[in-house]
């Protein structure tokens, strides 16, 4: 009897500590195998960097999740959005502030379609976003013409471009900014699902769409917000994206999705009993950034770091579903 | 052809905290149609259950013309040729499949041996023979999925038939069908009866059927048989008096209180799957309504239509003197209107969820500030003060919701709706699954509420609970209200009466 009690609070403890626990000590072990390189201020901040993309992504995907939702699509809003933005500079030399609202807002169509698919026709969410997926990386690619767009390169049709990149906006890709950007969507998230009303809401859909429904919930309208926050965190990243790299490239969003799922994956089994949350997809993202950044600098070749992404992943959700009892 | 006697002797059989069956003897010969009846928990789905080899731990002995037979799953069962028509028939029929392959999927699934091809030719012609021999028309190509429950059920007794069984259960099959479909399913009865000798049970709760098809009826009650009678022997007065026994005990004893104005008002309500029909009704404040009537008979759909949680076809909604039209159910909480679901564990609370945030789901307004963000501790206070009114027995109101003991958790669903005053109170089966003492709490936080002037409709399959509680009481059969009467006035034996399918 004890020893089961005592190997459970384990459990318990590797549940709500794991992640934290796994960042340090792998932490620990970079610092010590790589002195002078990993633990300065620079190498801290390229990490950050590294996965802010993902991050912004990520805790987007986290509300979708947070209904007991999944949202595929993100990876193409990030690339629709992306394509958007640059081309309203290039092609038709938009001010910066009319081209952000409206590429996140023409972005957010595809929530609208999720929200369709999945609150009025019932399909699961996992097929209708899947679906989406692929008609908005078409959508992307129409538009582009199946090409990039960068300064200087024509339209479709032809016709030249005289259209810049603005200041600000190439700002919004270079730290710390992107980082800002990064920490204030966690923070603006953690505070949306734990802290409000509506995030409440959508934990208790999440847990229980039917309790939820008799409670006087209105669970539709639930459901179709957390796709249209998770499309707009998608597209919000997605411009980051465009800042980054200063051009709008083909399907440039869809690498994000994956390691946006593993990291809200990941943060929800180590940090979280299983629950999606904000500050978990942070740190899940943080564990997988860090563990690539040290891997490369001890000379791990970039084409293996995905075994120990998946290695990670496999874990982390080990952790969840090996404790939960089967009644 | 040679009859046949099954008989189950001295059947007992008990689940954690309840003696289900206490010592049943029940005989059922081939080529005869016999009904087996009782309230709600009386036993009768248990012993059908143990015939067909779904139990295995009861004790007593089972026989086939006084030859001892084993029966401890339903393999063995199906062997002595025993099988059972489950009342819900999706869950034994593949709907992606066609006819011809349900009928034949026990062959399919267990008899195939060394061949690995299935010869469809095969498959359909003998399906097709089954059919025929029960006149029934059905395109053996058609998919389950497109079939009504009607022609489902059809199916299943055209499956039960590839094993030549000599007994079939027949579990509620006229439960969800029209009059015409059970026209239908009596014929296809009785050419079971006659032409294939098989004895069958008949379970069900309408009793004027019973009158029709069987030859025999049994009426189980408290995990006992309380009568064996020919049908021709008997009168629906009789059994219902059989079903009820006469137990009298006082679980709780009601309050006076003053009955004030209209509250609800419902007039000539009908939702959109015609789950409930005609529905007109009325609550006044302070008073404690009664929805009687068997399981599938409409009130948990009733319940849940006033609260908003199915689309109305027609009819109107009052509450105060005013139309009410709400959509949702949020909605009609807006309108204060509350519920308290049948399915406590699937629909009251949030198993998962501490206690505090279960009490607040509905509320969460009241704990918002600016830019709706939650005050916990606040949600914490108020939970704590509910926990001490209500009495809930929970360590603190951290604690999970899932690990308290139902009668706990249903006091946590009631008084998730006491935090903000509704008007109206909807209780479906709010005492299932609960002690007795609970029970009694339970009746006493009803019995408040009414006495601070709310109104309160009380729907339960349980009548000594009606009886107990309520002022008036309306009974539902067939989806539609049959009867309204006064409780003082009233009693079991003619609330069974109406909920049967009586007519005076």
């Amino acid at each position: 009897m004890m020893d089961t009690l005592n190997s459970k609070n384990i459990l318990n403890f590797l549940n709500k500590w794991g992640v934290i626990l796994a960042v340090i000590l792998i932490i620990l072990f970079f610092t010590f195998s790589l002195p002078d390189l990993f633990l300065t201020s620079s190498n801290i901040i390229n990490i950050l960097r590294s996965i802010s993309i993902v991050t912004i992504i990520a805790v987007g995907l986290t509300i979708s999740l947070s209904v007991n939702g999944f949202d595929l699509s993100v990876g193409s809003a990030a690339t629709v959005s992306s394509s958007l933005i640059i081309s309203f500079f290039v092609w038709y030399n938009m001010p910066f502030g009319i081209a952000l609202p409206l590429a996140i807002l023409l972005t957010l169509i595809i929530a609208g379609i999720n929200a369709f698919l999945i609150v009025k026709v019932k399909i699961p969410d996992l097929f209708a976003t899947l679906s989406t997926m692929f008609i908005f990386e078409g959508v992307a690619m129409t538009y582009t013409g199946g090409g990039s767009i960068s300064v200087g390169m024509p339209k479709l049709d032809g016709s030249p471009t005289t259209g810049k990149l603005p200041e600000l906006f190439l700002k919004l890709g270079q730290t710390p900014w992107i980082i800002i950007i990064m920490l204030i969507s966690v923070f603006l998230v953690h505070l949306f699902l734990n802290h409000s009303k509506h995030g409440r809401y959508m934990y208790m859909i999440g847990g229980n769409q039917e309790a939820a429904r008799l409670s006087g919930i209105p669970v539709k309208k639930y459901r179709a917000l957390a796709y249209v926050l998770s499309t707009f965190f998608a597209a919000l990243g997605g411009i980051v994206l465009a800042s980054y790299v200063g051009s709008s490239q083909i399907n440039a969003g869809s690498g994000y999705l994956m390691p946006a799922v593993a990291a809200a994956f990941i943060g929800s089994s180590f940090a979280g009993h299983g629950k999606p949350n904000a500050i978990g997809t942070f740190v899940g993202a943080v564990l997988v950034g860090v563990l690539e950044n040290g891997l490369v600098m001890m000379s791990v070749p970039y084409y293996s770091l995905n075994i120990v992404k998946g290695t990670v992943l496999a874990l982390a959700l080990a952790s969840t579903y090996y404790s939960q009892k089967k009644f | 052809m040679k009859a046949v006697e099954l008989k189950m002797n001295n059947i007992n059989i008990e689940f954690p905290g309840v003696h289900a069956l206490k010592g049943v003897d029940f005989t059922l010969k081939s080529g005869t149609i016999n009904a087996l009846i009782g309230a709600n928990g009386a036993g009768k789905s248990t012993l059908m259950k143990i015939l067909s080899g779904s139990y295995s731990h009861y004790t007593g002995e089972i026989t086939l013309n006084d030859k001892p037979a084993t029966i401890r799953n339903p393999k063995q069962a199906k062997n002595l040729g025993i099988d059972i028509v489950h009342q819900e028939v999706d869950i034994a029929l593949v709907p992606y499949l066609t006819v011809a392959e349900n009928i034949l999927l026990d062959k399919i699934a267990n008899n195939m041996e060394n061949r690995h091809r299935i010869k469809w030719k095969e498959i359909h012609q003998e399906a097709k023979e089954v059919l025929l021999q029960l006149d029934i028309h059905l395109p053996t190509h058609r998919l389950i999925s497109e079939l009504t429950l009607a022609d489902k059920q059809m199916v299943l007794i055209a499956r039960s038939l590839i094993n030549k069984p000599k007994f079939l259960i027949l579990d509620e099959p006229t439960a969800p069908l029209s009059d015409t479909e059970t026209e239908k399913l009596f014929f296809t009865i009785r050419k079971l009866q006659n032409e294939f000798n098989i004895g069958i049970v008949f379970i069900s709760h309408r009793l004027p059927e019973l009158f029709e098809i069987c030859e025999n009826i049994t009426v189980m009650r408290d995990g006992l048989i309380v009568s064996n009678k020919k049908i021709k022997n008997t009168t629906i007065d009789e059994i219902v008096k059989d079903m009820l026994g006469d137990e009298s005990t006082h679980l709780y004893v009601k309050k006076e209180k003053t009955i004030g104005n209209t509250t609800l008002q419902v007039t000539d309500l009908t939702n959109h799957d015609l789950s409930i029909k005609n529905i007109s009704l009325h609550i006044n404040s302070g008073e404690i309504v009664g929805i009687a009537g068997l399981v599938g008979a409409g009130k948990t759909e009733l319940c849940k239509t006033l609260f908003g949680d199915f689309p109305i076809k027609s009819g109107t909604i009052q509450i105060n003197e005013e139309i009410q039209k709400y959509k949702n159910t949020a909605q009609a909480v807006n309108k204060g209107i509350a519920l308290v679901p049948e399915e406590r564990r699937k629909e009251g609370i949030f198993v998962d969820e501490p206690v505090y945030k279960n009490f607040t789901i509905s509320h969460l307004k009241n704990f918002s500030s600016r830019f709706n963000i939650l005050s916990q501790k606040k949600e914490r206070e108020i939970s704590k003060e509910m926990i001490a009114k209500l009495g809930v027995k929970t360590p603190n109101e951290l604690q999970n919701i899932g690990l308290l003991s139902g009668g706990n958790q249903q006091k946590v669903a009631v008084g998730k709706w006491l935090i903000s005053p509704a008007h109206v109170y909807i209780f479906d089966e709010p005492t299932k699954g609960i002690d007795i003492g609970a029970k009694a709490e339970m009746f006493e936080l009803i019995d408040q509420l009414a006495s601070e002037g709310k109104a309160v409709l009380y729907a339960s399959s349980e009548l000594q609970e009606i009886l107990t509680i309520t002022d008036r009481i309306y009974i539902m059969y067939d989806n539609k209200i049959v009867k309204e009467v006064l409780t003082k006035d009233t009693s079991e034996e003619e609330i069974m009466f109406f909920s049967t399918g009586g007519t005076k």
